[in-house]
């Protein structure tokens, strides 16, 4: 793929560094998450802890409560930044994403009605396919209307619908239970949180998200081709309707399983692809890996951050990822006004 | 689980007015005569809290009490469930309540302010009764609860077996007590000045968010919980069948993996959410889970000098 045009905008950094560069920045920022807690934990005492056998207090702390939440959240964090770097990719809009779109409010749906109905507590794994259902539902359902290379406009009034008509039906949902601490929980899945999950939350989710990961890590060529438009990419062997169809799939596997343990998480597959896209220049394939990374950096730090911020409030995720996406997201509109004929 | 919550400063004062209800209530005892034969009482009374219902279902005379809540017949909450269902229930509405017409209402001092300032300015006496946190405030309320309903007797004798059952059930601690944590839905837990701090100690445990300085209802981070390792750990309702992620807590491998005696208010919520001579109740619990994690140990003091005569003999 030729993108000459490009380089003389922007300055892209060579391969491999800009992965690498990232790569490193999410292994700090792991480590600082597992360092991050209020049971005030030294430094080598807590590392040490992450390996030995004990089952000492120290130990379950690092290995039950804050390594599968910062294994979480670099796996949704990646799943979100690779599903909007897919979606903007293939509809070719700036505006896709999954929180945007409904899909993220949608998975909510599905993973609510497998918990408070107590599906899930008598099959754990429901409670990953329901969300899934939920998400692959909202793909369809935005994708039916706005249409695929539609415009920003007519994607985000899906993405409005979806979102206002599934966030009702999860707030009716959680209403309806007899349980007095459902209806609070409203909150929880309209803006996400990582506190207190476990190991068990890790190998419900993990299978789907890797899935999902290989699926959409696939595309990379065809969203490279598909850039020349769909008949030249026609050309080069790559089937419109297959692409789509992975595309839907991963992005529901990688959305569904983040959402049903930890809630919808807005703006991170907005943010992350747009930072990154001057850096890697015009080729989606390279934005791909660039994007999973840059997702699971910016959730790490956002989960960093709440604990941080308000140490026993348990702030949503959603709360910080919004602070920096919404502003994004209004420079963004008015780019794309500005771009209007 | 428990309602109580943070009123610092006024204990002293509480067990003041604790003290004079028992002057008060001798006097009354002695001068009202045979309990029947006052013509004063009140005769349509409607409690419309649950802690108020099991305490006037306990002490009423049959045919006194028009009404009681809801809440007063579910099994999970009210020791009371049977006796409560000979009587209609309400839903604590001022609406529904006045038309019972009732002479007296029983209310908590909680969440109902609106229905009990509509419910006097419509003329009805309305008596309110803040959530105990302290045996004290049990014994307080229950003499109140006596007078106001013209039978101080009944009253006198529900403080009498509560003292019996607390006797019986309690332990000594001390500062080598085991820790028992308190661990509510959403890592909410009960320090000092609330009346699970009070059952926990007198079960003969140490309250672990009482020596974390913290009072009344607040936040308990599971890490910090799981720092600490209590070697007892009391969780709140966990609402089976109807899940939510606030009970998920309950179930945390970190918290399991403790290996901490569980004592699942699940089982025993109505002994916890109101305070009455079954308060005892909770404090058995908790004393025989402490049993348990101190097995072959010498429990208390009294089992020190009950043992040591035998030791002597040769």
């Amino acid at each position: 793929m030729s993108d000459a045009a490009e380089s003389k905008t922007v300055r892209r950094l060579p391969g491999g560094v800009l992965a690498t560069g990232l790569a490193v920045l999410v292994g700090l920022l792991f480590v600082g998450s597992l360092l991050t807690g209020p049971a005030g934990i030294g430094f080598r005492e807590s590392l040490a802890a992450l390996f030995t056998r004990d089952r000492d207090a120290v130990a379950l702390i690092m290995q039950e409560i804050r390594l599968p939440r910062a294994i979480l959240a670099t796996m949704i964090g990646a799943s979100l930044g690779l599903s909007g770097a897919v979606l903007q990719g293939y509809l070719r809009n700036p505006l896709a994403e999954p929180s945007l779109m409904g899909v993220s409010s949608s998975a909510s749906l599905g993973a609510v009605l497998a918990i408070y109905t107590g599906v899930s507590a008598a099959f754990p794994i429901a409670l990953p396919l329901m969300a899934l259902a939920g998400a692959f539902a909202a793909v369809l359902v935005v994708r039916a209307l706005a249409g695929a290379g539609g415009g920003s406009i007519a994607l985000i009034l899906a993405g409005v619908a979806v979102t206002s008509l599934t966030g009702a039906m999860t707030a009716l949902a959680l209403s309806l239970s007899p349980n007095p601490f459902a209806a609070l929980e409203i909150v929880t899945w309209m803006l996400g949180s990582l506190a207190d999950r476990s190991m068990t939350h890790v190998w419900l989710a993990a299978p789907f998200m890797v899935l999902g990961w290989l699926l959409l890590l696939g595309l990379g060529r065809a969203l490279d081709a598909l850039t020349l438009g769909e008949a030249t990419a026609a050309t080069l062997g790559i089937s419109t309707g297959r692409v789509q169809n992975i595309a839907i799939l991963g992005t529901a596997l990688c959305v569904g399983a983040a959402t049903a343990v930890a809630g919808a998480i807005g703006f991170v597959g907005l943010v992350v692809p747009h930072l990154l896209r001057p850096l890697v220049g015009a080729e989606p394939s390279r934005l791909l890996v660039a994007s999973a990374l840059g997702g699971a950096a910016l959730l790490l730090a956002a989960d960093i951050a709440v604990r941080l911020i308000a140490p026993e409030q348990d702030l949503k995720l959603g709360v910080l990822t919004a602070l920096i996406g919404a502003p994004f997201f209004l420079w963004l509109i008015v780019r794309s006004r500005e771009g209007l004929p | 689980m428990s309602t109580s919550h943070r009123r610092p400063g006024m204990r002293a004062r509480e067990r003041l007015f604790a003290g004079l209800a028992f002057l008060c209530l001798d006097a009354a005892t002695a001068m009202a005569g045979p309990e029947t034969a006052r013509s004063d009482l009140p005769a349509r009374v409607v409690s419309i809290n649950l802690c108020t219902d099991q305490l006037a279902l306990m002490i009423a005379a049959p045919g006194q009490i028009a009404s009681v809540s809801f809440l007063a017949r579910d099994r999970s909450m009210s020791v009371m469930a049977d006796a409560a269902r000979a009587y209609p229930e309400n839903h604590g509405l001022a609406e529904q309540v006045f038309l019972m017409k009732p002479e007296l209402v029983l209310a908590g001092t909680y969440m109902t302010a609106s229905t009990v300032d509509l419910l006097r300015r419509l003329g009805i006496t309305v008596e309110e009764f803040a959530p105990a946190t302290s045996f004290a405030d049990i014994r307080r309320d229950i003499a109140r609860m006596g007078e106001l309903l013209g039978h101080p007797k009944r009253a006198a004798e529900l403080i009498a077996e509560l003292d019996t059952r607390l006797a019986a059930a309690s332990r000594v601690g001390g500062p080598r007590s085991p820790l028992a944590a308190l661990y509510y839905a959403n890592s909410y837990t009960s320090g000092r000045s609330t009346l699970p701090d009070e059952i926990v100690t007198l079960g003969g445990l140490r309250n672990l968010s009482r020596e974390l300085g913290l009072a009344g209802v607040e936040k308990l981070p599971l890490e910090i919980l799981v720092r600490h390792a209590p070697r007892v750990l009391v969780t709140g309702e966990s609402y089976e069948g109807a899940p939510a992620l606030a009970q998920e807590g309950f179930r945390h491998p970190a918290l399991k993996g403790l290996g901490a005696e569980e004592v699942p208010a699940a089982t025993a919520d109505k002994y916890w959410i109101c305070g009455g001579p079954f308060t005892a109740e909770a404090v058995r619990l908790l004393a025989e889970a402490r049993d348990r994690v101190l097995p072959g140990l010498v429990r208390d003091r009294a089992d020190i000098e009950a043992r040591a005569p035998e030791g002597n003999v040769p």
